[in-house]
């Protein structure tokens, strides 16, 4: 990913503005496609949009929406969204020390953790930057809620979701976040055990259990220190 | 609608507390390096397991094949062609689309 740098040294928070430009278009579609799921996942208009200014992460809200669609109960929803919220535990470590000010500051700027402000603002030497993660952040949550704000609300004047393929979109999302996961051998083993153990379990489980299951595969990475 | 709200905030709070939990309560320690490396693959195994509920799961357990498939194994292609992500995403449902309307 292309880093711009100012002469002061350092890029500023327009740096990640513009690096997040053309994901923010996606944040913007997807937004708009999880507004319209949402609502016709039976969570009418509020709730979807303060779902996106609170959760702030797509494929949690993606996975809560569809499990609620298909009737599989608030526990799983929540679980299968908390477990595919953990990654921003060790995420949000990571860019800990790059956080500045009082402590309901500090917290607040991590919200702004998503995969892509965290992939844009890693420096090559391993530790990540503010500037980029905010304005990254921020274009990105702008484009989320706004787009969730549309979906939700012009919902009735979008066509059925699935004859405009938004229910082939999601699974593509996440393939292509899948993607740029799997860096090295035992990531692509965790990902194939997933796979595995989801499609082991959709058979003879209710919605949400396969995926909650699949999150044991991560152990695979815990066999050498 | 009362499932939905529970869901919402639960969600919302839990989230909140994730994100900051690394900078409010641990700063800069660090963890123990196996539970760093387990948390470091979740990411992969859920998201591989999510691509296979969402392309392949029928509507409560058990498996659907239609246009889904299509639209994947095209978004696979764009990745496999370096296809920027709102392409990829955009193949993927014209494809699923194109089917459904031809079948």
């Amino acid at each position: 990913m292309r880093r711009p740098t100012r002469p002061t040294g350092g890029p500023g928070y327009l740096d990640g503005v513009r690096a997040a430009a053309p994901i923010g278009v996606a944040a913007l579609a997807f937004g708009v496609s999880f507004g319209v799921l949402a609502r016709s996942a039976g969570m009418g208009r509020l709730a979807p949009v303060v779902m996106s200014l609170t959760t702030f992460a797509g494929s949690a809200q993606f996975a809560a929406a569809s499990i609620l669609a298909a009737g599989g109960g608030v526990a799983a929803a929540v679980a299968a969204a908390v477990l595919l919220n953990l990654r921003y535990g060790p995420m949000g470590l990571s860019a800990a020390s790059t956080f500045e000010g009082p402590w309901w500051r500090r917290a607040l700027t991590a919200q702004l953790v998503v995969d892509e402000s965290w992939a844009i603002a890693q420096r090559d030497d391993g530790h990540i930057d503010r500037h980029l993660l905010v304005g990254a952040g921020l274009l990105l949550a702008v484009g989320w809620v706004g787009g969730t704000a549309v979906g939700a609300l012009a919902g009735d004047l979008v066509a059925d979701p699935a004859s405009l393929g938004l229910d082939a979109a999601f699974p593509a999302l996440f393939l292509a976040l899948l993607a740029g996961q799997i860096k090295g051998r035992s990531r692509l083993l965790a990902a194939v055990g997933g796979a595995l153990i989801a499609l082991a379990l959709m058979p003879v489980a209710g919605p949400g259990i396969p995926i909650i299951a699949a999150s044991l595969a991560c152990l695979i990475g815990a066999r050498r220190p | 609608m009362t499932a939905v709200w529970v869901t919402v905030a639960a969600v919302g709070l839990a989230t909140m507390a994730i994100k900051a939990a690394g900078t409010l309560l641990i700063g800069d320690r660090k963890l123990p390096p196996r539970a760093q490396a387990a948390l470091e693959h979740l990411a992969p195994a859920l998201l591989a397991a999510l691509v296979v509920t969402q392309a392949l799961g029928a509507a409560d357990r058990g498996f659907a094949i239609d246009a889904r498939l299509a639209g994947l194994a095209a978004a696979a292609v764009a990745l496999l062609l370096r296809a920027p992500l709102l392409l990829v995403i955009t193949v993927a449902a014209a494809t699923a689309a194109l089917v459904r309307a031809l079948a």
